[in-house]
């Protein structure tokens, strides 16, 4: 059974210590991602999913818990990793505005991971990149910042790509980029998950798109997971009551999915600090089913059905 | 015909670069009335952010050249305004949210100094403001867009805070200053729904409040549709469809718009389109006549010649394609 | 001594000296007492060579210091206007500046400047640190105009500052034309930015913008090859202060070189090194407090 997980995040945690306090950005967290699987990682801004991402990719060394990846615990490897282990997990920035060297033209760009990697012939590989991602040729001259910000994420994939990694973790990879390029990727990125069985760590705001192409939904708030399911139950049986307030305020075109999402639930309250987490539930500041016990006894993660996870304390755990 | 509170006509823009130019825009014209919301979609690439930025006058320091076109707002050129009244104009009527958090701060100063910054020269000079209120004025700002914990916030530079943390902090010193227009070049992208949609809350509540205009880039098109009266369409550096924004959701008309709109993943979860085949046109090089054309299945030979002007289709909707020429149409504007 | 000494006498002086020792041993005592403040006497003044220096380095740090703040002021205030109005008039002529001051060595400027201003126009001195018919004001940091300064004493003061005139900037064109240089492309690429464009778009006037935001972004580069140039400016010094008869350490530093005078040369060395050291540490601490980056990231990730 665990052997069919790429990836299996154990009780995380990352902080960070600044001057204004401890700011917990991942607060004990599991996370498991079967090989060939998609987990979509939704959450609030400031909910430490990026901090999540970079803890996996060993761009930050996590402050206790386990990272296992295929069996082996890398979480302590922190950035001494091998490079083997680096071309398996690749990671696409949020931001492509900055996590390309302005300094570099996009053949220079592709070709330090390469190079990396010992990749030869070089030229015919960055070309193909290039036609991944639908670039035209005549860009590898470009600089950066000649580009469009979708042109550029664009780039950040294929340079991902360009190790030919097994667990891809994309930041927000598409939210800046225009919904008809934004469903070419996406189709490119299933076509390359299918054809290299390649597994996807999704982070995303977008939950119509993690409706059409996620295997399973996480919902993260304020450095701790409180719904965890199916896809396709995720969106039937939405349980959490900050997921019905998700759900309830993605903005859709057509008056079909203006039915299926839950009935309006007003975003309300101050969004609290990760300084200063709530006591209890840290939900409990803006739910509108809050009890007595919310704001005292923070609830544990309870398996109402098969495979669906919940945090609150509205629901209990099922007999197995 | 009402007054518009900006009018773009007929902008041309090239950016200059080494060895030769990038025509990125051809021939932009919209108008945005008073107490109007104006939604502009487009593709990546299509201009969008260019245009906004030659309408603040803020491409000065690129390489960017205005070839031809009027901005007019309140029916002065913004083109032809001198130093101080381009300082004044960006001070007190128009306003930007940048679309990527990141860049729009500058990551070797912390939060504080460049709200405060902002401060010192929106307000004006005439108030001279204590310590005190500035530093209130400016937690106050910080927790109108939501964000927890000001305090940390202002002490901290750019690369501790998250994605939406820094989009908040943008909508925060765009907001800061006095307005008449609203530019919000992607203001949700990095915000999760709840959050989003309490930022757009606040954006309503300004055009209630204050009756500001606002100009909206998205690309999540359930936003636009949530908040705009009208929509444009942009591609490759010009305007190709205009109407008011139910219409054009319900009944898009030129063949890049239908293709847009179908790209949009459903809640319903029909899988993902395949989005519309080919790019945005190389701009040292620009297709002739509709620059669409290489990429549309509805191509005519006049659309390889001849760039389709903007026909109206009726009052609320006009489009710019050869498709929707009629007998005895008037070609021009 | 000379090549007529007697076979004995050079032999005590070998073993007194530790020149029969290998040359680690030699190293190790000549460290000692570098350690102690004792850098050996000089074979040609025959006085101890710290106080040589200690006599004669003020004068050269003079032209140093001048010639460096002439670097950094006026090099990155070029190199900011070069890349605002880049491929204009000024950037055009900032290149043409720089180019030409990075090819030129130093000892033509001092000459031609000497030729120019001392002997055609007779507006400068051309010789020595201040006008024969003034005293020296009494020495607190050695450093003539900052003495005067401290004494109140402007007569002086101008007098000195025209001595310093010409053999500063012979010493500070070369660096500065680098300074403009590297200033003016970390300037140029970071004009570009949204945070620049955003900065506009708040009101803020561009004089602000030049040198408040764009210019602390992109100090980075200039602040290292600063921190090498100090040193560079003191040994550029070595032509310049013969040219100008400078009483500085360089004159002391080239006289010791060509008498073999090896303890002097050591010390001189030594001296460079020691600022060559300072410079680099110097300016690591005003980059991590230009650019919070640094260190924010050496932190938080661990
Ligand atoms: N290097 C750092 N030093 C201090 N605090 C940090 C650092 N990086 C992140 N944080 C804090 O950790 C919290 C989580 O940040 P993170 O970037 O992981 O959020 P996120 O879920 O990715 O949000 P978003 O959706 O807005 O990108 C935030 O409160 C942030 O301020
Ligand atoms: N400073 C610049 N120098 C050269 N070319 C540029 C510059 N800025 C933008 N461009 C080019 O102009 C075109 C339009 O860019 P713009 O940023 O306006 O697009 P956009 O519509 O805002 O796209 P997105 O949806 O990705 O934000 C792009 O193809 C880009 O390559
Ligand atoms: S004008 Fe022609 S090419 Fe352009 S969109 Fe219409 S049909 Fe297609
Ligand atoms: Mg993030
Ligand atoms: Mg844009």
């Amino acid at each position: 059974m665990e052997n069919s997980n790429i990836l299996t995040i154990k009780n995380l945690k990352k902080y960070f210590f600044t001057q204004k306090g401890i700011v917990k950005a991942v607060n004990d967290i599991d996370i498991s991602i079967k090989e060939g699987e998609i987990l979509g990682l939704v959450g609030e801004s400031g909910s430490g999913k990026t901090t999540v991402a970079y803890t996996v990719v060993g761009l930050y060394s996590p402050t206790s818990g386990e990272i296992i990846f295929r069996n082996q615990n890398i979480g302590n490897e922190g950035k001494n990793r091998s490079i083997k282990l680096k071309q398996e997990i690749q990671i696409v920035f949020q931001d492509p505005g900055t996590s390309l060297n302005p300094a570099r033209n996009i053949y220079q760009i592709l070709e330090v991971p390469l190079k990396v990697h010992g990749i030869k012939n070089r030229d015919k590989k960055i070309k193909e990149l290039l036609q991944t991602v639908e670039i035209p040729e005549d860009y590898i001259h470009k600089y950066p910042q000649m580009i469009g910000g979708g042109e550029r994420q664009m780039i950040s994939i294929a340079r991902a790509l360009a190790s030919n990694p097994s667990l891809l973790i994309l930041d927000e990879p598409t939210s800046a980029l225009d919904v008809s390029i934004q469903a070419k990727i996406i189709n490119m990125l299933l076509q390359l998950q299918k054809n290299f069985n390649l597994s996807y760590l999704f982070i995303t705001h977008d939950l119509s798109l993690m409706r059409n192409i996620a295997s399973t939904v996480s919902i993260m708030y304020l450095g701790k997971i409180c719904e965890s399911a199916k896809c396709k139950e995720f969106f039937e049986k939405p349980l959490h009551p900050y997921t019905q307030m998700l759900l309830s305020s993605i903005p859709v075109l057509t008056d079909a999915e203006e039915d299926i999402k839950p009935k309006k639930v007003k975003s309300i309250g101050e969004i609290p600090s990760p300084v200063n987490i709530p006591s209890g539930c840290s939900f409990h500041s803006r739910c509108s089913k809050k009890m007595d016990i919310c704001s005292k006894e923070d609830p544990i993660m309870a398996e109402i059905s098969a495979g669906h996870f919940v945090r609150c304390h509205l629901f209990k755990q099922i007999e197995l | 015909m009402e007054k518009s509170l900006l009018e773009v006509k007929d902008l041309n823009l090239h950016y200059v670069v080494f060895g030769g130019s990038l025509k990125v825009l051809d021939g932009v014209n919209f108008r945005v009335g008073f107490k109007e919301n104006i939604g502009i979609v487009g593709e990546t690439g299509c201009g969008k952010t260019t245009t906004m930025k030659a309408i603040m006058r803020i491409l000065g320091m690129t390489t960017a050249k205005i070839s031809k076109g009027e901005i007019l707002f309140k029916e002065r050129d913004v083109l032809k305004m001198n130093e101080a009244e381009v300082q004044k104009f960006r001070r007190r009527e128009i306003s930007m949210i940048f679309q990527d958090p990141t860049a729009a701060l500058n990551p070797v100063f912390s939060i504080k100094s460049q709200i405060y910054n902002v401060i010192k020269y929106s307000q004006g000079t005439e108030k001279k403001l204590t310590k005190k209120e500035r530093k209130d004025l400016a937690t106050k700002a910080l927790s109108d867009v939501m964000l927890p914990d000001p305090e940390r916030v202002l002490e901290n530079y750019p690369i501790q805070l998250s994605g939406g943390m820094r989009q908040r902090v943008c909508i925060a010193m765009a907001l800061l200053s006095d307005l008449d227009l609203l530019i919000a070049d992607e203001p949700g992208t990095s915000l999760d729904v709840t959050i989003q949609d309490q930022i757009l809350e606040l954006l309503n509540e300004l055009v209630r409040k204050k009756g500001i205009s606002i100009i909206l880039i998205s690309h999540a098109l359930g936003i636009i549709k949530n908040i705009t009266h009208r929509t444009y369409v942009m591609y490759a550096g010009f305007m190709i469809e205009a109407a008011k924004t139910t219409e054009l959701f319900s009944n898009p008309l030129h063949p890049y718009s239908k293709g847009l709109i179908a790209s949009v993943p459903t809640l319903v979860g029909r899988g993902i389109s395949n989005g519309i085949p080919g790019h945005i046109p190389n701009y040292s090089n620009p297709p002739l006549g509709c620059r669409f054309h290489p990429r549309c299945s509805y191509t005519m030979p006049i659309c390889k010649v001849e760039k389709p002007p903007f026909l109206t289709v009726s009052d609320t909707h006009q489009v710019a394609c050869w498709l929707f020429k009629k007998e005895g149409d008037k070609i021009g504007k | 001594m000379g090549t007529q000494a007697p076979e004995d006498v050079v032999e005590r002086l070998r073993v007194e000296m530790h020149y029969d020792k290998p040359i680690f041993i030699q190293y190790y005592y000549w460290f000692k007492n570098v350690l102690r403040g004792n850098l050996g006497i000089s074979l040609v003044t025959k006085h101890p060579v710290l106080e040589d220096i200690s006599e004669l380095f003020p004068a050269t740090f003079e032209i140093a210091l001048y010639a460096f703040i002439f670097i950094a002021v006026v090099g990155t205030a070029i190199g900011v206007f070069s890349a605002r109005y880049s491929n204009s008039w000024v950037d055009n002529l900032g290149r043409i500046f720089a180019y030409f001051g990075i090819v030129t060595p130093q000892f033509v400027f001092a000459i031609m400047g000497m030729l120019l201003f001392c002997y055609v126009f007779k507006i400068l001195p051309s010789m020595g640190r201040l006008d024969p018919t003034l005293t020296y004001p009494a020495k607190i940091t050695g450093l003539i105009t900052i003495d005067a300064l401290l004494q109140g004493n402007f007569i002086v003061f101008f007098d000195a500052l025209k001595h310093l005139i010409l053999p500063v900037l012979s010493v500070g064109l070369g660096g500065m034309a680098q300074s403009t240089r590297i200033t003016r492309t970390s300037v140029y690429n970071n004009m570009r930015k949204d945070f620049i464009a955003a900065a506009q778009s708040y009101g803020v006037p561009d004089r602000v913008i030049m040198f408040r935001d764009l210019l602390k972004v992109s100090m980075n580069p200039t602040v290292s090859i600063l921190g090498l140039q100090f040193a560079t400016t003191l040994s550029n010094a070595f032509l310049v202060e013969l040219i100008f008869n400078w009483p500085g350490f360089a004159r002391y530093g080239m006289t010791a070189m060509l008498q073999k005078d090896l303890n002097a040369i050591s010390g001189v060395v030594l001296t460079v090194a020691i600022f060559v050291m300072l410079g680099n540490i110097f300016a690591d601490i005003v980059n991590s407090f230009l650019d919070p980056r640094v260190y924010l990231l050496s932190t938080s990730k661990e």
